[in-house]
């Protein structure tokens, strides 16, 4: 039933009211989804039934950005934050609800107090949910729910008030920049494509995060994908976009499922479809899938996947503005670049413009990972030090060890070295350090971890990932993964880091798209801070962190070897000699392959590496 | 089973016919063909690539191109059964491929290929870190160490029974 | 008009054209490897990159479209060093064989190799693995040269619609490929060679003869004649340093004289007993109103085309034999009877401008007699190697005339190597068949050039014929559709699989992706044959005196039954994408 502007108000008022009644919202994101928060959604539903509990109901939600303690549950609207939950606290939960208690057990506790309301945590201390505002709060699959938090209010707003200019002057003055990793100025993109003549243009959006460790955008569309269509088409109205096309990766199931419900819902209400809202702009948004290929995350290619070809980057110029989806104007966006988009309509360009730095406004969505206690995803103001989202947001490093670097940008970023810890989060702050945004992913690295090992793991995940179609990265990357395999391996020779640089700074100058440009990235920043790692490796065939298999040298103490032969039965290789009971075992370094399985099979901690 | 005109005497099942009536004229339509037929059927054979380049008018050798881009879209079956066999360092001192041998004997089918009820695919694998357990195999989400060519039959046996209960 | 500065010399390009059309204007000479223009404009092998000042980063020159006041340089040292370090990382995965290359001297990645003054390659590793596919008749594939330019893709795709070929795979994998992984001689490739014309490096070269036609040569037993295509003598001086467009046809047959060929004869004769069959059965099927539009046949790849993509509309090509079947039909039959050979001692050569001619001459339905007519086919460049390795420089030849009977051509018969040629060829026929006119340039303005379709009404004794021709295959499809649809309104059309007609075919004298953008090698090369037109005694076909003195002594008229017996053929359908077994 296409809705009218009236309409939608109702709705507004009335689901507002409804959810001021009791809800417990699951976190159904895809990661605490693996970890049965369904079941318990079914659980708690089938006791509600039970018990015939007026008034409360039980909705999924989207993530909380704890992960690390998820499955999480929050009562709405008390805000009382249950962390790691299981399928059997159903009934306990459903009892303390309904008497207004709460279940400590379930509680999160900081200096030794139970923290009640989930935003008092310290892990949401100096986060500014801006992006990720309605997860948590609403149900991603109830349009209404949406609605109710003013949700297409902004899209009602400029096909009412704004005129094209209007909405390119708020986009620009806010600061926005993209999202996805190269930080261009958001206004200047959508103006791009507007100035461009053209009766037939698109709108895209690029959900194809395909950094490992990255699932910022992937939680977004998980837990409030209205956000998504609502920008699409403020984004088509600006520019002059009838058509528009999300581009997501087929590895995020619910994403995709959760698209699919709001697209059909936001048609059934008219706000996607022909005339929305009886303005007479026709706006209509569909789904492509990604195949699993990495490089179709960049522009040209992400159109070329779209246009039913092999993903390949073509050269520009000509920019997609001016070419781009069906040799059309075309503009695309990150899906983070346009969750922020209604929050800056509704709230103005100088609130947004309020947070951050200078040169970098707003918020940014981090995926936090590695060794670090709190695994999961955050949103900080921009000019926020990395030591903040490590030490305090973060948690600190688990296990008792030390922050070695950060890992920001996944392949295509560098890295931060503890000397740099201070690094305020914005562009030009971290390019300034040669390191970059990137889309998100952010891997806290211990004293444990190889640096040359990292940057061989993301080069092996770009060789993996080049498209082919230019030598520089083609071959280039291949070489220099070579390269660091020898140097992981002890087969290191003198002069192959210079080599590494010297191929590095080529390839980044000569390959066609940003995934051979940024290929280079880890080795070179790994080489800048860490070179004495490289050093070690190739000249004394160590490998200090103790990571490079093939670099350990494993050994048996003999002082605590009780020789009771477990670890010669063990080897996979008969490396190990000795008999039971006559003296300490020893193993062999030649024939040993470093597998480690000795060491984990010791009962007395004999063996090490 | 439809028999299509100027389709070179081949056919396919319904689904297919209705899958390239879906895409047919759609701008870009290949990709989310070959998704469905993915979906649909665990790969996408030659009959069926075949089949979209006729009635999609997208020539064989570009569909076969884009299938092979993609990491997602497979032009070999996978059994029900997948059975990964280790073939790091550790395995293959350890005689992992005696044990592949026992696979391929058992079930007649080579590495890459799957048995002709769908039951079992053979693949060989790198190192999946299983090392102290060289052999190893992984099927499904099961993980079988230090086997034997001996050991071979009874594991595909324990998978045959599961199928006659269901 | 744009202007804009490169390497410090100002330089005018109009709207729409890149840095490198100025460049080229500039003549300065920025490397290219993947560059074909209009075809494959990709920006894929990097070589052409450049400094634009205040662009972001290096740009490649073949597509970035020229701006008014622009500043490029094209040779700063950070240029110059990304272009060689991805030069090093080509030849690093390449297979670097040139002494025993057949592109040796002739391979652009060779030539960039010299220019840059590599000495060694720093980056030695694994090498993508490579295939070897020599299972068809007309070329060779051998990816382990292939530098993935894509440009063979592109024609394959575009210009010839044929879709033989693909990139498979991708990154560091990736690999020029057939469809499902088979063989080249099992997909829809149809042997025109424009893929091994426009390769850059030897990673498609075509099937070799000549061992087997020196060991002929050298066989006392061997009467071993040979025929040279109407397109050679335009081209092959080319190969021996001669200016493009050179006529050379009385040195050619010095050269294959001298080479030890027992007679030299010349395809242009069996082009003008091709007139006079196909013209009879146009006309007849014209007047009976029978299946039209007819099609020329004598182009070999274009056969091959219609029989793998369009075997419902067989009916409608000529059952004319091509030139060099019917030269080669005539060989080894009127030939050896008049000369009392056992055709069984004749080795019959051709020499072509065509891969696909190497397919034609064992199809078994060209067979007369249970016998293959043509023993062997050479193109122009194997031709100018077998030469060169009998120590023969053709350009220091005399000249020297066909040998006869079957050396006598009209000039209609020479214009069979251009596009256009072939009809304006029969139209001269038919129109003096039936009216008794002496017209030589009848219609010939709106028949020649390289647009894609060309177009004519004819009025020749009160019949109203439309006319079309097609060079390309891509052209060609759009008509074949038109005929499958019913919609055609053609009568006569003539088809050319290459662009540009023979002269362009794909086994003539490859020349650089510089020399194609810089020079009208159609034209130039085209000139030739009009001028050999031109000069020609005999215009007409059916004025050749041979031709007449033939059908009078062995054949008795056009369309007879002798005449279609070893003069006509038929075609089939050809499966593509088969397994065996």
């Amino acid at each position: 039933m296409k809705k009218t502007v009236q309409d939608i108000e109702n709705i507004r008022t009335q689901t507002k009211l409804s959810m001021k009644n009791i809800r417990i919202m699951v976190c159904a994101g895809t990661g605490c989804t693996s970890s049965k928060s369904q079941k318990i959604i079914n659980n708690i539903s089938k006791i509600l039934k039970e018990k015939n509990a007026e008034g409360i109901s039980v909705e999924k939600t989207g993530c909380f950005g704890f992960c690390a303690k998820g499955p999480i549950v929050v009562i709405d609207p008390m805000e009382i934050f249950y962390e790691q939950v299981k399928p059997e606290d159903a009934n306990e939960i459903v009892e303390a609800t309904l008497n207004n208690k709460v279940v400590e057990r379930l509680m999160a506790k900081e200096n030794d107090k139970f923290v009640e309301r989930w935003h008092e945590l310290n892990f949401y201390n100096k986060q500014k949910r801006i992006a990720l505002k309605n997860c948590g709060y609403i149900n991603p699959e109830n349009i209404d729910e949406y609605i109710a938090v003013d949700g297409y209010k902004a899209l009602e707003k400029v096909l009412l008030e704004y005129s094209q200019d209007d909405v390119v002057k708020i986009i620009s003055d806010s600061g926005l920049r993209g999202r996805g990793g190269a930080g261009f100025p958001t206004g200047k993109k959508w103006l791009f494509a507007k100035q461009v003549e053209g009766n037939i243009k698109y709108v895209c959006c690029n959900a194809d995060e395909g950094d490992p460790g990255a699932f910022m955008d992937r939680s977004i569309l998980e837990g409030d994908p209205h956000s998504v269509l609502e920008a699409m088409a403020i984004a088509g109205y600006t520019i002059g976009a009838k058509q528009g096309y999300i581009y997501i990766r087929a590895e995020y199931p619910i994403a995709v499922h959760r698209l699919k419900i709001a697209i059909k819902q936001a048609k059934d209400y008219g706000l996607l479809g022909k005339n929305i809202l009886g303005t007479g702009f026709d706006f209509d948004i569909e789904l492509r899938l990604g195949a699993g290929a990495f490089v179709c995350g960049e522009e040209t290619a992400l159109m070329n996947s779209i246009e039913g070809k092999r993903g390949e980057p073509n050269p520009r110029p000509p920019y997609p503005a001016v070419k781009g989806l069906f040799a059309k104007p075309t503009l695309l966006n990150n899906v983070e670049t346009y969750a922020n988009v209604p929050k800056i309509i509704l709230n103005g360009s100088k609130w947004y413009s309020s947070i951050g730095t200078e040169t970098s406004k707003g918020t940014k969505v981090f995926a936090l990972g590695g060794n670090i206690n709190n695994v999961g995803l955050v949103e900080v103001p921009m000019g926020v030090t990395l030591r903040e989202i490590v030490e305090d947001i973060g948690g600190g490093i688990p296990g008792g060890r030390k922050f070695k670097a950060a890992q920001i940008g996944g392949p295509s970023g560098g890295c931060i070295p503890d000397s740099l810890i201070d690094t305020k989060i914005d562009y030009e702050s971290l390019a300034s350090i040669n390191s970059m945004m990137g889309s998100g992913g952010l891997i806290v690295m211990d004293d444990s971890k190889c640096m040359v090992n990292l940057a061989k793991f993301f080069l092996e995940f770009t060789v993996d990932e080049s498209c082919g179609k230019c030598p520089p990265c083609r071959i280039g990357t291949k070489r220099m993964l070579e390269i660091l395999t020898r140097i992981t391996e002890g087969n290191g020779k003198e002069g192959d880091v210079e080599l590494l640089e010297e191929l590095a700074s080529s390839i980044k100058k000569a390959s066609l798209c940003g995934l051979g440009q940024t290929a280079p990235n880890p080795i070179l920043s790994t080489i800048r801070y860490f070179r004495d790692e490289y050093e070690a490796h190739i000249k004394y065939k160590k490998c200090p962190a103790g990571e490079c298999k093939k670099l350990m040298n494993v050994h048996i103490d003999p002082e605590k070897c009780k020789q009771c032969g477990i670890c010669k039965k063990t080897c996979p290789v008969n490396a190990i000699s000795g008999e039971v009971r006559q003296g300490p075992f020893k193993i062999n370094p030649e024939i040993c392959i470093k597998c480690g399985a000795c060491i984990e099979k010791c009962p007395f901690k004999a063996i090490s590496k | 089973m439809k028999r299509c005109k100027g389709c070179n005497g081949y056919s396919v099942d319904d689904k297919m016919v209705k899958i390239a009536n879906k895409y047919k004229g759609v701008k870009g339509g290949i990709m989310g063909a070959l998704h469905e037929v993915q979906d649909e059927y665990g790969y996408i054979s030659e009959i069926n690539q075949k089949y979209l380049s006729d009635k999609l008018g997208v020539p064989l050798s570009e569909i076969y191109g884009i299938i092979t881009f993609y990491s997602r879209f497979s032009l070999m079956p996978k059994g029900k059964y997948n059975i990964q066999a280790c073939m790091g360092t550790a395995c293959y001192v350890k005689g992992a491929e005696a044990v592949i041998k026992a696979f391929k004997d058992n079930l007649n089918i080579d590495v890459g290929q799957v048995t002709e009820d769908g039951l079992f695919s053979l693949e060989s694998v790198r190192c999946i870190g299983a090392c102290g357990l060289a052999p190893a195999i992984v099927i499904n989400e099961d993980v079988y160490g230090k086997v034997t060519p001996d050991m071979v039959p009874n594991i595909i046996d324990t998978y045959r029974k599961k199928e006659a209960t269901k | 008009m744009i202007k804009f500065t490169i390497d410090s010399k100002e330089v005018e390009v109009s709207e729409g054209q890149t840095i490198l059309d100025g460049a080229r204007k500039a003549g300065i000479d920025i490397p290219t490897l993947c560059f074909l223009k209009e075809i494959n404009e990709v920006g894929a092998c990097r070589m052409c990159l450049v400094e634009v000042e205040g662009a972001k980063g290096l740009v490649t020159a073949c597509v970035y479209p020229a701006t008014e006041g622009m500043v490029v340089r094209t040779n700063t040292p950070e240029v110059l060093k990304a272009r060689k370090t991805t030069l090093e990382l080509i030849l690093s995965n390449h297979n670097i064989k040139c002494l025993t290359c057949i592109r040796n001297n002739n391979c652009e990645l060779q030539a960039l190799a010299k220019k840059f003054g590599i000495k060694d390659i720093r980056f030695e590793g694994e090498k993508t693995e490579s295939i070897y596919d020599e299972s068809s008749k007309c070329i060779t594939r051998d990816t382990s040269k292939c530098i993935l330019c894509g440009k063979c893709v592109s024609i394959c795709d575009k210009v010839q619609t044929v879709s033989a070929i693909t990139r498979v795979k991708r990154g560091f994998d990736t690999y020029i490929g057939v469809a499902e992984d088979m063989e080249i001689a099992e997909s829809t490739c149809v042997g025109c060679g424009q893929c091994v014309v426009n390769c850059p490096v030897a990673a498609l070269k075509e099937k070799d003869a000549i061992t087997e036609v020196i060991e002929a040569i050298n066989d006392p037993k061997k009467h071993v004649v040979v025929q040279t295509a109407p397109s050679i003598r335009a081209t092959i001086g080319e190969e021996f340093g001669m200016e493009i467009g050179t006529l050379v046809t009385g040195k050619m047959v010095s050269a294959l004289k001298q080479a030890g060929f027992d007679k030299v004869f010349d395809t242009d004769f069996g082009a003008d007993v091709t007139i006079m069959e196909e013209g009879t059965e146009f006309l007849e099927r014209l007047n009976r109103g029978s299946v039209l539009p007819m099609i020329t046949s004598c182009s070999s790849g274009w056969i091959t085309f219609a029989e793998k993509f369009f075997p419902d509309v067989l009916n409608h090509l000529s059952t004319t034999k091509s030139p060099m079947s019917i030269l080669g039909t005539l060989i080894k039959t009127k030939y050896a009877e008049n000369t009392n050979i056992d055709p069984k001692d004749i080795y019959s050569v051709a020499i072509m401008p065509c891969s696909a001619k190497k397919a034609e001459i064992v199809r078994p339905e060209l067979e007369v007699n249970g016998m293959q007519m043509i023993d062997a086919v050479l193109t122009t460049r194997e031709t100018a190697r077998l030469l060169k390795m009998l120590n023969i420089d053709l350009s220091k030849q005399k000249e020297s005339d066909f040998d006869n009977p079957l050396g006598e051509a009209t000039g209609a018969a020479h214009i069979f190597g251009v596009t256009g040629g072939v009809m304006e060829a029969a139209l001269r026929t038919i129109n003096k068949e039936l009216t008794g006119n002496h017209i030589e340039d009848i219609a010939f303005k709106k028949l020649r050039g390289s647009k894609g379709i060309k177009e004519a009404k004819i009025n020749i004794a009160g019949k109203e014929i439309n006319i079309a021709v097609a060079q390309g295959l891509k052209n060609v499809r759009k008509l074949l559709e038109e005929i499958r649809d019913g919609k055609s309104k053609y009568q006569f059309i003539e088809v050319m699989t290459c662009p540009g007609g023979c002269i362009m075919g794909g086994g003539q004298p490859i020349r650089t992706a510089y020399e194609k953008a810089t020079l009208d090698i159609p034209s130039l090369r085209a000139k030739a044959l009009y001028k050999a037109d031109e000069k020609a005694t005999y215009r007409i076909s059916c004025d050749n005196k041979s031709v007449k003195k033939l059908y009078k002594e062995f054949l008795g008229k056009p369309n007879s039954e002798k005449a279609h017996k070893l003069l006509h053929t038929h075609y089939n359908k050809q499966e593509v994408y088969v397994k065996e077994g």
